[in-house]
């Protein structure tokens, strides 16, 4: 366990070759002496996984009030104690001997890999071998050898030969992802890493045992044999899937990202992130990447135009028009401002709205009343004596929530209470209670915290109820949406009823505020519209010309493109890749991804993550620069020329200081009650899924959870089916048919996966959430 | 003095007196010495000539010369590179580039799992010190005496890997194409291999 140093813990003091090292108690003998900078060669040792002892290269000898150990001890597992005298390889040769001969046995059985090896070049077991093993083999018989690879999942690759059996791999998915879908069987020289024949390993954090894999013996699919550390340029980047806001490195070769690794933040996602944003990164590369400017010209086919010409183009669409701006959901928060100021000082509106999936009013109620209050932290989790889960799935939606949570379910059975339809594979993982209704939470203390996710928006009243139960427990609350840009979109003002800093709309002195810090003589008053709104106000012309930045209208509604396409508003998309907007678009201007632009997201806690541009070459342009020429273009600047530029305004601004706005005050409706041939439709979106940024990646397409109709015992029993069976749910727009899981959901209810291989809920059925839906054998 | 520059002590290089050189001696006396001079100028014309009239006619390099680099083969035809990059990394100019790739059982270019699906040498950078060669496990890349390597742009040299893989010889097979039956990267690296066996050739298309 990781060594937390406060101040009311006893310090002890241990001599280790020599020096003295004061410690808290119960620190390691290996992290002691790293303290002093001494380096006692290790595989299986991990600073957040709990000691193992496996592998036997720490020995030292150790000897404690005078009394030595009768032979060498590995120091992983030993805590210091008062009185002992440590000596390492450095100053005792038995224990030099020691290491060495472990290591003698450990390559024994070794391959001769290192050529044909992932891990080459960057492998502890090559660079110990050197600095604590013998310089040549005495070994000259046969080595066991093992088929390879052996596919674990479809991106993670298994080659026995190569593994020191250090158990990492096994401890990581026991202790910290709770998918103890790999074990060591056998025993012996036999001993090797497993699955479970019958359980795939479908762990959403697999790729980690890759990184903390010692040696190569766990590769990932689709980094093998692409490159060699030296080849790679190395930038430490953030994740740009969801609000987690896990520290990256980005590992780009010519201009090419082939991996990204988790980055080290103690305070977010100490040393692990998920699949999703490790291995989610090939929409970059895509061949469908929109490669120049792009304007519709008079046969209503898209031609590749210059800069200038498709700037001109796009000014002239927007100039005199009343004009809506939907962002998408992973904008920077940078990319998000230069949008806000853009919609208010170029377009002269606050019709902007960066909620680009099922929102309400409610919502941004909701939203501009915490906006200047976003002040909850992982730390608080960890502190937390009750958590309360209201619309929000962390194992998808959030996944290093789950981990800290699952951390502190293991460490100190942390309570943890969930509203949701039915008890996922996530909640039954953290032991959590399910309630079906807000209203039954009981129990909360100012230690509480309560996390709300987007989804919330779905159910009328839900907002108001959180609210009011943060308010009467006093239990600290967290809005917690799925998309890493999100939070920062709301700070900066890409809402209809929020300026920058959450500064109210309605408020005069706060427009007053933004008027001089932008230099413009006056502000729009009126609270814009929301995404569905300005959408709808297309179709009869209250609006007619649309910005659209990376926005899938499927996300939104089934009919949103339609809207869009039937009527003559100027669509300007700014966008990656080819799309369903860009296909309707009169104007196309190709953005820069994530890697191609530095800027940061603020995740959930409110926390920056910085990145900077990890493909240094790129020519591709950030959202920002792109519309502060536009803006220039149409004779309204809005001087945002870089995300520096953003982030100095940004900081000039500040937070609104004023009161915020109040709380919604919204009362539920009911819902009407389904017969027993009908259902409420549920779903959410799990973690890997159909996103757009997840597109080109087949190898972690192939560990994304197969869709499923979840429905209640007594409701399968009823239709005659049986686990696995296909269910068909039905609406009058279409219907999905997938295999039947019996779980414990509301018997009224019905669960599909959102947006998953074969169960797209808003494209196939029209909805998401809260319908009344036909269940059906099929 | 300059401290960088050179003296001719140093070298063993004592300068001569500039007074007891024959071409300063005017006296009448000093003609015949001074003929002496033109005698070396004259011999040399009945010496044997170092003159090689390249490129008309060429000279064999001494047998350990460096010069183009070769990727080799297996007996069978496959390809000696794994693509690990060693030689890439040995490069003390640069000049190496291999991205490696996977075998898979339709598409086996070398035995085992990886082969080099990418391979260059850019001989405007190359200085042929042959580490590249002794960095390479498995023997693929050695380097021929092969020395005209001039050309009139970048781009030509560049080497890829099709300019500078082995050709095939006697009962090799162009890859990709299996392995030999019954063996292992381990029967290839040992040798084992003779050559290639009639189960390799690639099955003809209809
Ligand atoms: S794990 Fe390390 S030592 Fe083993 S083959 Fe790979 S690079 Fe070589
Ligand atoms: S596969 Fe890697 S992490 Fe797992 S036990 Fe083997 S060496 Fe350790
Ligand atoms: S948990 Fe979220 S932020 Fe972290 S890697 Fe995954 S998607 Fe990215
Ligand atoms: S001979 Fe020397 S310089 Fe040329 S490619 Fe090989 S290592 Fe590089
Ligand atoms: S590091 Fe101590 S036993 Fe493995």
């Amino acid at each position: 366990m990781s060594t937390e140093i406060t101040s009311d813990v006893e310090m002890i003091t241990v001599v280790i070759d020599g020096f003295d090292v004061t410690v808290p108690k119960g620190t390691l003998v290996i992290r002691a002496a790293e303290k002093l900078g001494i380096q006692i060669p290790r595989f299986c040792d991990h600073p957040l996984l709990s000691p193992a002892g496996a592998c036997r290269q720490c020995l030292v000898d150790i000897e404690i009030n005078g009394r030595a150990f009768p032979k060498p001890q590995a120091s992983c597992t030993i805590p210091v104690e008062n009185g002992m005298i440590v000596k390492t390889q450095l100053t005792s040769e038995v224990a030099d001997k020691a290491q060495k001969g472990i290591m003698e046995l450990l390559l024994i059985n070794h391959p001769l890999d290192c050529p044909v090896c992932d891990k080459g070049g960057e492998c502890p077991l090559q660079n110990q071998a050197m600095s604590n093993g013998r310089e040549s083999t005495r070994y000259e018989g046969v080595k066991r050898t093992y088929e390879k690879p052996t596919a674990i999942s479809s991106q993670v690759l298994l080659d026995r030969e190569r593994c020191v059996l250090c158990a990492r791999c096994t401890r990581f998915s026991e202790e910290i992802a709770g998918d103890p879908f790999i074990t060591l069987n056998e025993r012996g020289a036999l001993q090797q890493v497993g699955i479970y024949e019958k359980d795939p390993f479908l762990s959403y954090f697999s790729g980690n045992t890759v990184q903390i894999c010692p040696v190569g013996a766990l590769t990932g699919a689709s980094y093998r044999f692409r490159s060699r550390p030296f080849d790679l340029v190395s930038t430490p980047s953030a994740c740009e899937h969801c609000a987690s806001g896990c520290a990256m490195r980005t590992d780009v070769r010519r201009g090419k990202t082939l991996r990204r690794l988790a980055g080290e933040d103690a305070e977010v996602n100490e040393e692990w992130n998920c699949d999703k944003g490790r291995w989610a990164f090939k929409y970059i590369s895509s061949k469908e990447r929109v490669a120049s400017p792009m304007v519709r010209g008079a046969d209503g086919e898209l031609h590749e135009a210059s800069w200038p010409e498709a700037l001109a183009a796009a000014a002239a669409g927007l100039k005199g028009k009343r004009a809506g701006v939907l962002v998408g959901g992973r904008s920077t928060i940078e990319d998000s401002y230069a949008y806000a100021k853009f919609a208010r000082v170029a377009l002269g509106t606050n019709d902007i709205d960066f909620r680009a999936r099922l929102h309400s009013d409610e919502e941004a109620a909701f939203l501009a009343s915490i906006a200047t209050r976003i002040n909850v932290s992982y730390r608080d989790l960890d502190k937390a004596d009750h958590v309360v889960l209201i619309d929000f799935e962390p194992e998808d939606e959030s996944p290093i929530i789950f981990l800290r949570l699952y951390k502190q379910v293991r460490k100190r059975s942390l309570t943890i209470t969930t509203i949701a339809p039915l008890a996922s594979r996530g909640s039954e993982k953290l032991g959590a209670t399910v309630l079906s209704d807000l209203s039954k939470v009981s129990g909360l203390t100012e230690k509480s915290v309560i996390l709300v996710g987007e989804r919330a928006a779905e159910t009328m009243g839900r907002f108001t109820a959180v609210s009011t139960l943060a308010k009467s427990s006093g239990a600290k609350l967290a809005w917690v949406p799925r998309r890493a840009g999100e939070v920062g979109a709301l700070i900066a003002g890409a809402i209809g009823n929020l300026l920058p800093g959450g500064r109210p709309v309605g408020d005069a002195s706060a427009r007053v505020d933004i008027q001089s810090a932008w230099g413009v003589e006056s502000l729009p008053t009126k609270a814009g519209k929301a995404t569905w709104e300005i959408l709808e106000a297309t179709t009869d012309g209250r609006i007619n010309a649309v910005v659209v930045g990376g926005v899938d209208p499927l996300d939104v509604s089934a009919e949103a493109l339609g809207q869009l396409l039937d009527t003559e508003t100027f669509v300007l998309s700014l966008e990656i890749s080819h799309s369903a907007i860009t296909a309707i678009a009169d104007v196309v201007l190709p953005v820069a991804a994530v890697s191609e632009k530095s800027g940061s997201f603020i995740n959930w806690e409110g926390r920056p993550r910085f990145f900077e541009k990890a493909i240094a070459d790129s020519l591709t342009r950030s959202d920002t620069r792109i519309l502060s020429a536009l803006a220039d273009e149409m004779g309204t600047p809005i001087n945002l020329p870089s995300a520096k530029a953003v982030a100095k305004e940004l900081q000039a601004i500040g937070k609104w200081d004023g009161a915020a706005a109040s709380a919604p005050d919204v009362s539920p409706i009911s819902l009407p009650v389904p017969d027993a041939a009908h259902a409420t439709l549920h779903s959410w979106r799990q973690l890997l899924d159909l996103g757009t940024l997840q597109a080109g990646e087949e190898n972690l397409a192939g560990t994304a959870r197969p869709a499923q109709v979840v429905i209640s015992k007594s409701r399968a029993e009823a239709l005659g089916v049986g686990e696995g069976d296909a269910v068909t749910v039905s609406t009058a727009r279409g219907s999905i048919t997938a295999p039947a899981h019996i779980g414990a959901i509301d018997d009224s209810a019905v669960w599909l996966p959102r947006n998953s291989n074969g169960s797209q809920c808003i494209a196939n059925l029209g909805a998401a959430s809260g319908l009344v839906v036909k269940v059906a054998k099929a | 003095m300059d401290e960088l520059t050179p003296r001719d002590s140093e070298y063993g290089l004592e300068k001569a007196a500039a007074e007891s050189a024959p071409i300063l001696d005017q006296s009448a006396g000093s003609f015949f010495k001074q003929l002496l001079g033109f005698w070396v100028t004259f011999a040399a014309q009945f010496r044997k000539v170092n003159t090689v009239q390249y490129p008309e006619e060429k000279e064999a390099t001494a047998e350990r010369f460096h010069g183009r680099h070769q990727l080799n083969r297996h007996p069978d035809g496959l390809e000696k590179c794994i693509g690990c990059e060693l030689c890439a990394w040995a490069c003390p100019a640069d000049a190496i580039y291999v991205e490696g790739g996977d075998n898979t059982p339709d598409e086996q270019y070398s035995p085992g799992e990886r082969y080099g699906k990418v391979y260059q040498i850019n001989y405007l950078r190359c200085v042929f010190c042959g580490l590249c060669i002794e960095a390479c496990p498995t023997r693929a890349l050695t380097m021929t005496n092969e020395y005209e390597l001039a050309d009139d742009s970048r781009r030509k040299l560049i080497f890829e890997k099709e300019d500078l893989l082995a050709p095939l010889r006697q009962g090799m097979l162009m890859p990709p194409h299996p392995m030999y039956p019954d063996s292992t990267d381990t029967t290839y690296y040992k040798g084992e291999v003779p050559g290639s066996h009639p189960s390799q050739e690639p099955t003809t298309n209809v």
